[in-house]
């Protein structure tokens, strides 16, 4: 990807979603702001409850937004819109599922739930053509064919996670959101799973927001990666960046805690624990700054005075 | 090593599931040996039959599977005199055992507890089966081991219910609840695959340090290789009902023999090269309802030997600790080199020291 040829896909400004109405109102999302580039892999890590499902929910308009706005290759998304452009938009962003037992429909057959999405954009389009397709997205996800008149229940984690991709990449999408798609398989299941997005990523161009827990995944597959606590985005760099100097003292727990397969480093290994009350924000907030080059963290003046110190050194 | 003492010794077992009219055998022969303060890892996929193997030391198996043959002897209540818990059927019969002797953390905290009773009945439950403690003295020590697995304000605590507990803190007052019944056995079933990874590592933590306070012996059972470097001092690895390999932590991650574990340590991305394709083992594993011919991992193996879908392999040792199922390990197999990954984490550990596991 060249530097400077990097074309915005989606942006995301202030975005804000709140649950609830009045006293039992919720904020799951404080205002959240960032870009993705055309073909890249975006990470969005956080624990549970932190908000970053949410985003991805809002990003394709299942959860509606409060505030800010959602732009699509240049063009918002959020709130209402043209039927043209929501048919165009529902086309070109995509979502794959966690849990892959939970998210096919059961009494469906796999025919049915991969060319659902094209009978309703494209209704028009002959029984013969969609089978072709049908079996075509089949055979990409490397599954067979002949798979078309069977239903989810005949297949295993593994199989059923490439038959949500296939739903998904029959439209295509330009921009796929993977919300923990690998999270409910099995180790050696994982790698199948992970090496076919990537495969599809290099042959089609998509651009990807990634959503997960784990940070060992996020570092093999992300280029860029958001760390997110309460709705709340505190670190935001490449990958190799946040990995080799990771500020928040948020982003530094979680990489502290990630298990590594190795008895060596496990036993020698130091826990971070994050604090949140050790911020001292009532006289001094913090402000969201680019502390070096696509490296861009949360923080008041007296934190980032300690994190420039730590990055000059 | 020969020094330890055995404290539960499983010999050949077989456990199989009756369904749908067809016959599942689930846990096929394996033999084991587990020591006294150790803490042991089996590691598998989902179906390995890591589970099944021991939900039978707790007797807490499902209705449709039964031991088929084979012993599980049992040599904490008297060393000279073992239990043979494969025999155990009642729940009268397992009622010394169980708790007392073995104990279980399940997985999923969020329904492991009952959401209708406080915390502190629950574990004043354990007490007053257990150690016949009652009224004020069961909710002082109810209030005591509250307070040893790290749960803050267990006064306050004691008289809530599970759902104003978060998930770690929950795992907490499970573990809580185990150790309630003062165990010799603690098996951990997957502790902290519900869990965020800050909050794992610091149940992962509790456990250790209550493992060395007790001295108790703990099984973990978990797909995490990350989980299992942190807490094993050995390691089972288990496929398809069987255990392929086991060893000192030491030996399983720097020298592994078995294919499957090869195979196992190269697709995790911890180890992974960006912008390559990660390994990944090809197609799914066996149906256990079919009888099983040879290694059971041949189908899967792109390096498997003839021999391999003919016979079965005996266990080759390796060292005093270390024995793997596989033919590679015979005199007259063919050499083969393992993947790349796994030579690269061998030259890191070159002087391997055979024989010894800490802990």
């Amino acid at each position: 990807m060249a530097e400077q040829a990097r074309e915005v896909l989606l942006q995301v400004r202030d975005m804000e979603v709140t649950f609830g109405k009045g006293r039992k109102k919720f904020v799951a999302v404080k205002g959240v702001s960032f870009d993705i580039f055309k073909g890249e892999t975006f990470g969005l890590v956080g624990e549970s409850g932190s908000g970053k499902t949410t985003i991805g929910r809002a990003i394709i308009r299942i959860n509606p937004i409060s505030r800010g706005e959602v732009f699509f290759k240049g063009q918002r998304i959020n709130g209402k819109i043209s039927r043209a452009l929501d048919k165009s938009v529902t086309q070109s962003i995509q979502m794959i599922f966690q849990d892959p037992m939970a998210s096919l429909n059961e009494r469906a057959k796999v025919d049915y739930i991969v060319a659902e999405g094209l009978i309703n954009v494209h209704p028009e389009m002959p029984r013969a053509k969609r089978e072709e397709q049908v079996s075509e997205a089949l055979s990409e996800v490397g599954l067979l064919p002949e798979f078309a008149s069977r239903f989810p229940h005949e297949f295993s984690g593994g199989q059923r996670q490439r038959i949500g991709i296939a739903r998904s990449l029959i439209m295509e999408p330009q921009f796929i959101i993977a919300d923990e798609p690998i999270s409910a398989l099995d180790v050696s299941i994982r790698a199948q799973v992970l090496n076919l997005l990537s495969k599809l990523q290099k042959e089609r161009g998509l651009t990807y927001l990634f959503i997960a827990h784990d940070l060992s995944v996020m570092r093999f597959i992300c280029d860029r990666i958001a760390v997110i606590r309460t709705g709340t985005i505190v670190e935001l760099a490449k990958t190799e960046k946040l990995f080799e100097h990771p500020l928040h003292p948020y982003t530094r727990a979680l990489l502290s805690a990630i298990p590594m397969p190795d008895p060596d480093s496990e036993r020698t290994k130091v826990l971070e624990i994050y604090d949140p009350t050790r911020h001292q924000y009532e006289n001094d907030p913090p402000v969201w700054v680019e502390i070096e080059p696509e490296h861009f963290v949360l923080g008041n003046e007296q934190e980032l005075a300690d994190y420039r110190a730590r990055l000059a050194k | 090593m020969e020094n330890k003492e055995i404290i539960l010794s499983v010999r050949d077992l077989n456990v199989k599931f009756s369904l749908r009219g067809k016959v599942l055998h689930a846990i096929r022969g394996i033999g084991m040996d587990l020591y006294k303060g150790e803490s042991l890892a089996i590691v598998g996929e989902s179906g390995s039959g890591k589970s099944v193997l021991t939900k039978n030391f707790i007797g807490l198996l499902d209705n449709n599977g039964w031991i088929d043959s084979g012993e599980i002897l049992y040599y904490g209540m008297d060393p000279q005199h073992p239990v043979d818990l494969a025999k155990l059927k009642t729940d009268e019969e397992w009622r010394d055992i169980r708790g007392k002797h073995v104990a279980m953390v399940m997985q999923d905290p969020m329904t492991s507890l009952n959401p209708l009773k406080t915390i502190g009945w629950q574990i004043g439950e354990a007490l007053k089966l257990h150690q016949n403690l009652r009224g004020e003295a069961a909710r002082k020590k109810a209030i005591d081991i509250l307070s040893d697995v790290g749960i803050p304000e267990p006064e306050r605590r004691y008289s809530q219910y599970p759902h104003e507990f978060s998930g770690g803190m929950r795992q907490r007052v499970v573990i809580a609840i185990a150790m309630a019944c003062n165990p010799r056995i603690l098996v951990c079933d997957e502790p902290t695959t519900a869990l965020d990874v800050t909050i794992q590592a610091q149940i992962l933590h509790l456990i250790k340090e209550l493992k060395e306070k007790y001295a108790l012996t703990t099984i973990y059972i978990t797909h995490d290789l990350g989980v299992v470097a942190n807490v094993a001092d050995r390691i089972a690895v288990m496929y398809a009902g069987d255990i392929v390999e086991v060893g000192c932590a030491d030996e399983v991650f720097y020298d592994p023999r078995h294919p499957y574990t090869w195979a196992l340590l190269s697709s995790l991305p911890q180890l992974g090269i960006k912008g390559r394709d990660l390994y990944s083992i090809k197609g799914t594993p066996p149906n256990l309802f079919h009888p099983i011919r040879g290694d059971a991992f041949a189908a899967r193996n792109p390096q498997a030997l003839k021999i391999d879908f003919l016979h079965r392999p005996p266990y080759f040792e390796i060292s005093a600790t270390h024995k793997a199922r596989t033919w590679l390990l015979d005199p007259r197999a063919p050499k083969v080199d393992p993947p790349e990954h796994i030579k690269n984490i061998r030259n890191i550990r070159k002087n391997m020291t055979g024989g010894q596991c800490n802990g």
